[in-house]
């Protein structure tokens, strides 16, 4: 049985402006159906990853695959681009009415007023600006323009959506409701979408797929779950929101576990490492459980620390709580258990982990990022 | 003062008789101007939307030649386009020195650098991703061309006021290519010269204001077309 062809595939791709490599993607392979996210720092690349993949820029080096076919030789530039659509930045709205910026992508591929009518009706509907139609998109709100450029954007029923950070610069309320109706309209079209950020949680919830970029390169690529599990350096863990990342040494190895030493205090963690590796430990904020120190049974025995609280920061559904335990140590504490168990800066806590939830990184990879 | 006055009134009455000869200037005038201005136009638009559109080498000595050609001297042009109009010149077989039809030429000539000046800068202002955007859209590049002039169109209607307005206030280039024959190639900017020329100050004011009265009301149309499209 063949392997189903991509919709997707990168090869060798490279973009080359001023002397620099600012795109270098040896492979990547989209499939149909798949919501691929790429997180990264501002000039990681991933607008020109973006914009390479739908033929908006040469790349230097390499070439793209649209379902088997080489773009722009196989398959004509101009009819793989109507396959697409894309989201940018900015909503880029046309100096017309609502109705006609969502039907302008139609009206470029020769649609009559009398085809195109219905579907553009729909769509307002679909985004909830129906209402507006007939308003000058000069004339609208942030949030109500950026309806309106993803309604244009799906008037085309493009094979692939290719989102270029779209709720950058909307305010929680608006973009929330904006991410609801995309994720449910992603859901029931299923297309295949390619949707870059710099935003984790945005990325979280509309992909099957995450791939992590710095410096023109993707570092990992996987599943959600698996990249915030097991980062592949000290850069991805950042950026996945591990906040508790330290070096260590590994002193003795045991049969399922390893200790390694931390600033004098000794650290167990799941998986099989030598004494005298290098390694970086790494804990997800809510994972570390803090009790009162003459608590008789830690949640964690194996992993027990004291430490002193040296700031809390209260967030939105829980408090961020920064320890000194000989090495720094950032817990999340939710609101109500802050009622059972109240904190206060300078007070001595407990604080414990499970060696299941330390994620180890070799110390070869990593890679300075100054965030710490 | 009395000067001033006299010209006041007599323009007033050369308005209100509906004057043959005047009429026949100011009609004149606004023909081979905005004649000029239209080609301008089109030759302007697509050279600015050309270099804005495109990079290539040399493209920066280009963009400064532009807009040194906005500041392009009418007598130059007028001078140039005789010499290439002239009987033994390179275009002399055209046979149109001394018509409204040379004039047409050499207004254009002055009035399309403008034009290519700021149509050149209305494209660059534009959002650097909006080619981007009409591209991902699935345009072609002369979908994506006309696009953005629509999107421009703002300021290129700066560019027709001030194309216009270079032209229908021109004198020394439509002297020496039109000649200022009366009743042929005579326009309000030649006869002015040519009547204060001949002392009579009146005739020259009554020209001038009806010339400005041209300028006005165009751009005052222009200017309403323009502020209603305003973003709000």
């Amino acid at each position: 049985m063949s392997l189903p062809v991509p919709v997707f595939e990168a090869r060798n791709l490279q973009v080359i402006r001023g002397g620099s490599l600012i795109l270098n993607v040896p492979a990547l392979i989209i499939t149909d159906g798949e919501m691929l996210s790429i997180i990264g720092p501002n000039g990681a690349g991933k607008s020109t990853l973006l914009q390479s993949l739908a033929a908006l820029i040469k790349p230097s080096r390499g070439e793209v695959l649209f379902r088997g076919q080489r773009i722009g030789a196989e398959i004509p530039l101009l009819a793989y681009r109507r396959k697409l659509a894309m989201i940018l930045q900015e909503p880029l709205l046309f100096d017309t009415t609502v109705f006609n910026n969502v039907a302008s992508g139609l009206k470029l591929r020769g649609l009559k007023r009398h085809e195109y009518e219905p579907i553009v009706v729909k769509c307002l509907d679909r985004f909830g600006i129906a209402h507006l139609g007939d308003r000058s998109a000069r004339s609208l709100s942030g949030g109500e323009a950026r309806r309106t450029s993803i309604a244009r954007a799906f008037a085309t029923e493009p094979e692939v959506l290719l989102l270029d950070e779209p709720f950058s610069a909307l305010d929680p309320i608006i973009r929330e409701a904006l991410l609801e109706d995309l994720e449910q309209v992603l859901r029931e079209t299923r297309i295949t979408t390619i949707f870059v950020t710099h935003d984790r949680q945005e990325a979280l919830r509309l992909s099957s797929r995450l791939g992590v970029m710095m410096a023109g390169e993707i570092l990992q690529e996987g599943s959600p779950q698996e990249i915030m599990k097991r980062p592949v350096n000290e850069f991805v863990a950042t950026l996945v929101g591990i906040e508790t990342i330290v070096a260590a040494e590994v002193v003795r190895r045991k049969p399922d576990t390893f200790v390694a030493s931390v600033a004098g205090h000794e650290i167990e963690a799941v998986g099989g490492r030598d004494a005298g590796e290098q390694v970086l430990l790494c804990i997800r904020s809510e994972n570390i459980a803090l009790s009162s120190p003459e608590a008789a049974a830690p949640p964690h025995p194996r992993n027990f620390f004291c430490g002193r609280i040296k700031k809390i920061t209260p967030l939105w559904l829980h408090q961020r709580v920064q320890l000194d335990c000989g090495f720094p140590v950032v817990a999340y504490v939710t609101n109500q258990s802050l009622t059972s168990f109240p904190l206060a800066e300078g007070m001595e806590v407990a604080v414990s982990f499970n060696p299941a939830d330390v994620c180890v990184i070799p110390n070869r990879s990593i890679v300075k990022t100054g965030s710490q | 003062m009395d000067l001033i006055l006299d010209g006041i009134t007599k323009a007033f009455w050369l308005l209100i008789s509906f004057d043959p000869e005047v009429l026949g200037i100011t009609l004149l005038s606004l023909k081979i101007s905005g004649s000029a201005t239209l080609i301008s136009l089109f030759l302007g638009i697509s050279a600015g939307a050309l270099v804005a559109l495109t990079r290539f080498p040399g493209r920066r000595f280009v963009v400064g030649l532009i807009n040194t050609g906005m500041a392009l001297p009418p007598v130059v042009v007028g001078l140039f386009v005789t010499i290439f109009l002239w009987r033994n010149g390179p275009l002399g077989f055209l046979g149109i020195l001394y018509t409204p039809e040379a004039m047409i030429l050499a207004q254009a000539i002055i009035a399309t650098p403008i034009v290519t000046g700021i149509s050149l800068a209305a494209l660059q202002q534009l959002p650097a991703k909006l080619r981007l955007q009409i591209l991902a859209l699935g345009a072609t590049r002369a979908q994506m061309v006309w696009i953005l002039v629509k999107e421009a169109k703002l300021p290129l209607l700066a560019a027709v006021m001030a194309g216009f307005g270079g032209v229908i206030s021109e004198v020394g280039a439509s002297i020496m290519v039109g000649g200022n024959i009366k009743g042929y190639s005579r326009v309000l900017t030649t006869a002015t010269v040519m009547e204060t020329g001949k002392g009579e100050f009146d005739v020259a004011i009554a020209l001038s204001i009806l010339l400005l009265l041209l300028a006005y009301s165009i751009n005052v149309v222009l200017t309403q077309i323009q502020q209603r499209e305003r973003p709000r």
